[in-house]
């Protein structure tokens, strides 16, 4: 097929922009991804504008300032940027096409995000306990949903994990799934800037007051 | 065991819907059997269900839109005739206060989502990669997986005709009526998930495209050298990645306060109905111009075609899509100027809006100066195209009035703003599907459209839409508003009997392209395309064969300037031959995939269970989507060869014709 002898063809490919034809698959499958991410992003920046809309809309409940401890957060933040780190070893592994070290970082990036989605489970049980749960008012509801859709996704993204760790331990390194786990690898990082921003914006600034 | 749904859900206190329903479901039973007694389920299943061709995927999703058309239409008429006959007490007409409001709100909903969507979804689906020279769209798969998607919304809203109610809140559901303590019922759920899951498939569908103009154009094919319509399809599926997502989160929100007891829109505890209204319009607003922007390149393709000249203004013609493009995103208040949100607010609300009047005249004047000098062709999509641009630029000066804040304090939620918006969207988007329908026809299935039932079609239409719709302007200015089941000022009931006969004529339009698509199949002998360039053509998607081959192209074609398949075919025709033969090579496609199909089944029951709180089976529904997953994860083979030899057998019949083409020209 002449689109993929282009595409394969590093001289033509080093400038797709000018018109050389088609993108080889890696470039395209990773670039729509990237534009998902995009898109995800501005579904975040949907909840985050609610947030900041409804920030003191606590209808005489607690606000920001008395409900957040910092000290769990910090242990979050912390469990999630390591699964950052790991997730870009399992990357390395994958590069050099070791099996063991793929299923040894990939196992530590899914553990960490465990951790990070248990202490969440904790801190929404918790204020839930204490009366502060999402329909106490407006601004618990607009808290939940942020902080729990960027949960969502840690979970959504270790089913994504598990599925790919099964993957690379019964069939090996083969081109569609070293591809897919590029885009696991982007969506796993693009869940960490969301976080920062969360961590910023909802805890910073709600705490600073 | 089954939530709440019950046999109360089923209407049989309002015979219009039951009557309906039967009636739809007598006549899906009967394609259903006319199929299973013709043994075309294999065919079926094999060549459309699975396929992931971005040519079968575009042209299910133009009939989704056809089908969505006559429901959307069948609201349209029954609130016409309503209108015209209620002057009087809540007991005038003949449609109850709570069935109009279902009425109205399911027409919104459908002429929207589910037709103007999938009409312009399905034309950049099925021209986008045949324009720009490549074999398919960035992701064929998910590309099946976005229809179906798509369908599946659709089954949900009408599987609300039969099972409980559609919502009564309108088309954008503004809260707090949309709240459950306003809207008890399942009608608002129905409204929430068809869109929610059906709007996935649109962002799905948006990423696609982008992905594919961007990575996927054939050597040669610089962006500036793309035909206009892929330069709004562009512009159409930025603003659908940008915008759709805002509706999910919207969405989300709405449907946290209804299941969870949230209180983001609610009157109590700190809600805020006005977020609603922002945020539903910073989707809203992008929107219309996600519908409008392919339509206006379906006029320029069509204008430059049949005026037998280059689009005047190429350059500019970009400049100013992508300026609509930004500016979309700058306007939405215009659409609530009476929030109070100050003076100065509605002032760069207004003014922005009024500035996106400027590009828009840049196309209208760029569409006559291509006209200007030609030698156009009166074919039935020109007629289309004339058309709209009367029609759109009335509709686009309505608009200009509209943006004027104090203006818009007066004719805010009239009839005077129902008659501007359908002004541009049937002027502009519903001109352009049919535009479009028919010049693109040929080339997906080998045959022209009837030009004279094509022709009375845009008549009626155009006549129709206009004794439509002007009364409605007259309307609002003399202080008829919107939505009204029943009205008790006698002097605007002639204006409404007289709108409901300009209905009627636009029905008469619908019967005409009824009757065209049956006429045309039935002659297409006569009509045939055998040449692939049935209206001497100037884009790539007239080089090859009507209709194409699974991988369009035997070889990509090799781009030199602006009018990529123009410059070939006149280089041709000097030389008094074709190009020299090329080498060919085997091709690889993706292959068929059910992952749409059961997507969608997933989505439906998902959807169904939600709306009805049958927890186990959303459960089960969420489930059985992720096993769908793990399965199309798992597969190992996904594309499949054609040999060359097929291939070079392909394009020697193709050549052949072409070259007869070249030779007839030659000796006239």
């Amino acid at each position: 097929m002449s689109a993929v002898a282009i595409a394969d063809d590093p001289q033509r490919l080093a400038a797709h922009h000018g018109g050389n034809g088609p993108a080889p698959k890696r470039i395209v499958v990773g670039y729509g991804f990237w534009v998902f991410l995009l898109s995800d992003f501005i579904m975040f920046s949907g909840f985050f504008a609610a947030y900041a809309a409804l920030k003191n809309a606590t209808a005489g409940g607690l606000g920001a300032r008395e409900l957040f401890d910092l000290g769990n957060v910090a242990v979050e933040t912390v469990c999630l940027l390591l699964s950052s780190f790991t997730c870009g070893m399992a990357a390395l592994a994958v590069s050099v096409r070791n099996r063991i070290w793929t299923q040894f970082w990939l196992l530590a990036t899914g553990l960490l995000g465990l951790a990070f989605f248990a202490l969440e489970v904790r801190e929404f049980h918790e204020l839930i306990e204490a009366g502060n749960g999402p329909q106490r008012s407006a601004f618990l509801s607009a808290f939940f949903t942020l902080v729990g859709c960027h949960g969502a996704h840690i979970v959504a993204g270790g089913l994504w994990l598990g599925t790919m760790m099964a993957q690379f331990w019964f069939k090996g390194f083969n081109e569609m799934l070293i591809r897919r786990f590029m885009c696991f690898s982007l969506f796993w990082h693009a869940l960490d800037i969301v976080w920062v921003a969360i961590f910023t914006i909802v805890y910073l600034m709600g705490v600073a007051g | 065991m089954l939530g709440k749904l019950t046999w109360a859900a089923i209407p049989t206190d309002e015979p219009i819907a039951l009557i309906t329903v039967l009636v739809v479901l007598l006549g899906i039973g009967a394609v259903l059997a006319w199929i299973t007694v013709k043994g075309h389920w294999t065919y079926l299943w094999k060549e459309w269900i699975t396929s992931v061709d971005h040519k079968r995927v575009g042209v299910m999703y133009f009939l989704l839109g056809l089908v969505m058309l006559l429901r959307g239409f069948a609201d349209a008429i029954m609130m016409r005739t309503h209108q015209a006959l209620a002057v009087g007490g809540a007991d005038a007409g003949y449609l109850a206060p709570d069935h109009f409001n279902q009425i109205f709100s399911a027409h919104g909903t459908i002429m929207i989502f589910f037709t103007a969507m999938p009409f312009m979804v399905g034309l950049m689906n099925y021209v986008v990669p045949l324009q720009i020279g490549a074999r398919d769209v960035a992701y064929p798969t998910l590309n099946s997986v976005s229809f179906w998607i798509t369908a599946a919304g659709m089954a949900l809203i009408n599987i609300s005709l039969g099972v409980g109610v559609y919502s009564r809140a309108g088309w954008l559901a503004y809260p707090p009526l949309s709240e459950l303590q306003f809207s008890p019922d399942v009608g608002v759920d129905y409204h929430l998930w068809a869109l929610q899951i059906s709007g996935v498939g649109t962002l799905m569908s948006g990423i696609n495209l982008v992905a594919t103009i961007f990575k996927m154009r054939a050597p040669g094919m610089t962006l500036t050298r793309m035909p206009i319509f892929c330069w709004t399809a562009l512009a159409s599926n930025l603003l659908i990645v940008a915008a759709f997502p805002i509706l999910t989160a919207t969405f989300a929100m709405l449907l946290l306060d209804r299941y969870l007891g949230f209180h983001f829109f609610t009157n109590d505890a700190g809600g805020n109905a006005m977020m609603y209204v922002n945020l539903i319009w910073a989707w809203g607003h992008p929107e219309v111009y996600i519908l409008i922007l392919p339509a206006f390149g379906v006029f320029s393709e069509v204008i430059s075609t049949f005026s037998g000249k280059p689009l005047f203004g190429y350059r500019s013609m970009i400049a100013a899509t992508m300026v609509i493009c930004v500016l979309s995103f700058m306007v939405w208040l215009h659409h609530f100027f009476t929030m109070g949100g100050g003076a100065d607010v509605n002032a760069f609300f207004g003014i922005m809006t009024m500035i996106i009047s400027v590009p828009t005249g840049v196309k209208v004047f760029n569409w006559m100066f291509t006209m200007y000098g030609g030698r156009v062709r009166f074919t039935a999509p020109v007629l289309w195209t004339i058309g709209f641009m009367i029609t759109f630029v009335i509709g686009g000066m309505t608009g200009v009035m509209l943006a004027i804040p104090p203006n818009d304090f007066l004719l805010h939620n009239s009839l005077f703003l129902i008659a501007h918006f359908h002004n541009v969207v049937i002027g502009g988007v519903v001109f352009g599907a049919l535009a479009g329908y028919m010049y693109w026809f040929p080339k997906a299935f080998g045959f022209r459209l009837h030009e004279g039932w094509g022709k009375a079609s845009f008549w009626f239409w155009c006549i129709g839409f206009y004794i439509a719709f002007m009364p409605l302007y007259g309307l609002g200015l003399m202080g008829m508003t919107r939505r009204m089941q029943h009205y008790d000022n006698p002097a605007w009931q002639p204006w409404l009997v007289v709108a409901m006969f300009g209905t009627v004529l636009i029905f008469f339009g619908i019967v005409c392209l009824v009757i065209q698509l049956a006429v045309s199949i039935r002659r297409r002998e006569a009509l045939a395309d055998t040449t692939g360039d049935p209206w001497d053509g100037r884009s790539l998607e007239w080089i090859t064969t009507s209709p194409p081959p699974s991988f369009n192209f035997s070889v990509l074609p090799d781009v030199r300037g602006e009018e990529a398949y123009w410059g070939i075919k006149q280089a041709a025709l000097r030389a008094r031959r074709l190009a020299d033969k090329p080498v060919y090579e085997p091709i690889h496609l993706p292959h068929n995939s059910p992952t749409g199909f059961f997507t969608a089944f997933f989505a439906v029951v998902l959807g169904f269970a939600m709306i009805w709180h049958i927890w186990w089976l959303a459960i089960l529904g969420l489930v059985g989507a992720f096993a769908g997953f793990v399965v199309f994860a798992w597969r190992d083979e996904d594309e499949y060869e054609v040999p060359a030899a097929e291939v070079a057998a392909y394009d020697e019949q193709r050549r052949a014709i072409r070259q007869s083409l070249v030779d007839t020209e030659a000796r006239a």
